[in-house]
């Protein structure tokens, strides 16, 4: 039998917990702070809608200290809540390894602050939290893990973690180097998450507007040129998945548009913060990253500053 | 001497220099709606804060019933000049005219519809308009003015309705060439308005504020990096450096508390879904930048970001939560 714990059991955390929480082999737990959605799952399990009918047995904990070491972990958080959350797990996976299925990069290295083997991943399901217990999956799609370079998890591991999981029914690849489809999806979520936000315009409007279209180009030139500095191969064009997103999700709103239209924090430090803290360690200017992180951030400042009611 | 001002446009400026000005001459203002003019008539027109008095003056909004004026200051928004312009084509030839708009090219508009010599002005002083007929005056800086090349309108002009503005409480100041200072106004009012117009915040502190990666002021900075290097381009030798101006406008009292923050017209406009005057500031840099052969990546993306959060207005979507 092999525990897997998943540490932050939201929206994305669950599609993993609730497929992984199918196998006979594979005992499922979550650490997660909201404890009605802890309780639900562990009255009446896990249960996925949508894109997927599964009803899964998972051990649901508000406590990592009562969560029995694995030797897996998925860590599926916000990516602005990583480093609470991996601190307050770390014992959990003393000798563990664990993988990150976070948007954005600089998970990993939060994480392999506190565990002795990492993984680097990239995960595309999404889905939401429709009620505590159940999680509505909105989007299929792959998942791609590999070692963290800097604390690397053997291939071994990585091959049985990507085994269980595809097996679960979330299809996932494993890589040597994870690099690439992860910075792919960085750079297609830094170009387009952030105009959405900041415009109020869908991805189909984004891509047809002709202005905001250029603005996107400009930020993929500047993320490409980084993760060219860095020796990172991308996987696939992130123009072509801008265009291809245009066509299929025309009247998605960018996650980080919702965020904001509820006046939620947004994970703009790990998406356009990242881009801008690699390329400034690397000598590649990203002037246009860096004005849209200034203002994600002067927004949510915005939020938070000023008297309710007054707008 | 000038005896007789119409004020084209009764908004927050119009009505500032409105007031102020009929308690020195005869002043006429134009609107664009009737029962405006209406309650100017009627009420006349309340100034508080900074000044407390009541104006009487004329009011209409039928340019064929203006009589003759001296001086006629088009006091609207640019995005209204061209329309209020053709109102007064063929109307008081010997009158001089003035333009406040924010931007560039606002004196190019109003030569296409008469032969009127032109001073060109920005103004920094600011309000809150209370109603049609009552308008708060809140900063008390002042306009410079100064002869639009062009129409080699004399100095004289320029400095005898300086004094005027002045004897009526107002600040002004004229000077024999005023592209310095409509530069530097203009680099200033290109970063201050889109960053606050896209982040809703009003001019704070953090507009100047750049110590780290994401601090709002490297973006500001940048900006006026950008526009200064447009201006040097362009020939023009700023009157004020505009990253200064930006700097101690934060650092006025009034301006640094967050609670009673200075909020940019063009956050005014985003917050009520009103077309910004985006084209005639950030839009003319940009195009000054092209037609100079000086690159400005980041006046060009506030441009387009500015530009499509209008489209989402036409187009129906949410931004109206994004902003409540």
């Amino acid at each position: 039998m092999t525990r897997v714990c998943v540490v932050g059991c939201g929206a994305v955390g669950s599609l993993f917990a609730a497929h992984l929480g199918t196998l006979d082999d594979v005992e499922v737990w979550a650490y997660d702070v909201v404890a009605d959605h802890v309780a639900a799952i562990n009255e009446s399990g896990l249960r996925l809608t949508g894109r997927a009918d599964v009803l899964a047995k998972v051990n649901a904990r508000t406590q990592a200290s009562e969560i029995p070491p694995c030797e897996f972990g998925i860590v599926a958080t916000k990516s602005m809540y990583t480093a609470d959350a991996i601190a307050a797990a770390a014992p959990i996976f003393a000798d563990g390894a664990v993988c990150s299925v976070q948007n954005g990069v600089g998970n990993e290295e939060l994480i392999a602050e506190h565990v002795p083997r990492v993984m680097r991943g990239t995960t595309f399901p999404a889905g939401r939290v429709t009620a505590p217990g159940v999680v509505q999956m909105d989007t299929a799609g792959d998942t791609w893990i590999g070692p963290f370079e800097d604390r690397p998890a053997s291939m071994e591991e990585v091959e049985r973690l990507a085994d269980a999981m595809t097996r679960g029914g979330m299809p996932t690849k494993a890589l040597a180097d994870a690099r690439g489809a992860q910075w792919t999806k960085l750079i297609f979520n830094a170009a387009s998450n952030p105009l959405g936000a900041l415009t109020a315009l869908t991805q189909g409007r984004l891509c047809e507007f002709a202005p905001t279209r250029a603005l996107i180009s400009g930020i993929v030139a500047e993320g490409v040129a980084v993760a060219a500095a860095l020796g990172i191969t991308l996987d696939s064009d992130p123009e072509a998945l801008v265009d291809h997103s245009a066509e299929v999700a025309y009247d998605h709103r960018a996650s980080m548009l919702q965020d904001a239209l509820a006046h939620r924090r947004t994970e703009i430090e790990a998406l356009n913060g990242g881009i801008v803290r690699f390329g400034s360690e690397n000598g590649i200017p990203t002037p246009l990253n860096e004005a849209v992180l200034a203002l994600i951030l002067g927004m949510e400042r915005a939020w938070t500053s000023q008297p309710e009611g007054e707008h | 001497m000038i005896e007789r001002v119409c004020v084209i446009g009764a908004g927050t400026i119009g009505s500032l220099l409105a007031a102020h000005l009929a308690t020195v001459c005869e002043v006429s203002v134009l609107t664009r709606r009737e029962e405006h003019a209406a309650m100017l008539r009627e009420q006349g027109l309340r100034v508080s804060g900074k000044h407390e008095l009541t104006a009487s003056l004329h009011a209409t909004a039928d340019a064929a019933e203006l009589g003759d004026f001296d001086v006629g200051i088009f006091a609207c928004k640019a995005l209204d000049l061209e329309s209020s312009a053709a109102r007064l084509a063929g109307r008081a030839p010997a009158a001089t005219m003035m333009t406040v708009q924010n931007g560039l090219g606002a004196e190019d508009v109003v030569a296409r519809h008469g032969q009127w010599p032109i001073i060109s002005a920005v103004t920094f002083m600011s309000g809150i308009r209370h109603s049609d007929a009552h308008v708060e005056y809140e900063l008390d800086t002042a306009t410079w003015m100064g002869p639009w090349a062009q129409t080699k309108t004399p100095y004289s002009s320029v400095a005898e309705l300086a004094e005027l503005i002045i004897s009526s409480g107002l600040e002004a100041e004229p000077m024999p060439d005023l592209l310095p200072a409509q530069w530097s106004k203009l680099i200033f009012n290109s970063a201050i308005n889109t960053v606050a117009a896209m982040t809703m915040l009003p001019h704070v502190a953090l507009f100047a504020k750049e110590d780290e990666f994401g601090d709002l002021g490297r973006l500001v900075h940048g900006l006026i990096d950008e526009g200064v290097a447009v201006a040097g381009a362009a020939g023009v030798t700023l009157h004020d450096d505009p990253w200064q101006m930006n700097v101690l406008a934060v650092a006025r009292g009034e301006t640094a508390n967050s609670d009673y923050a200075h909020r940019p017209s063009m956050l005014e406009d985003v917050l009520t879904q009103r077309p910004t005057e985006v084209e005639f500031i950030t839009g003319a840099l940009v195009r000054e930048a092209g037609r100079l052969g000086v690159p400005a990546p980041l006046s060009t993306a506030m441009y387009r970001l500015v530009r499509a959060r209008e489209a989402s207005w036409q187009l129906g979507s949410p931004s109206e939560a994004v902003l409540s």
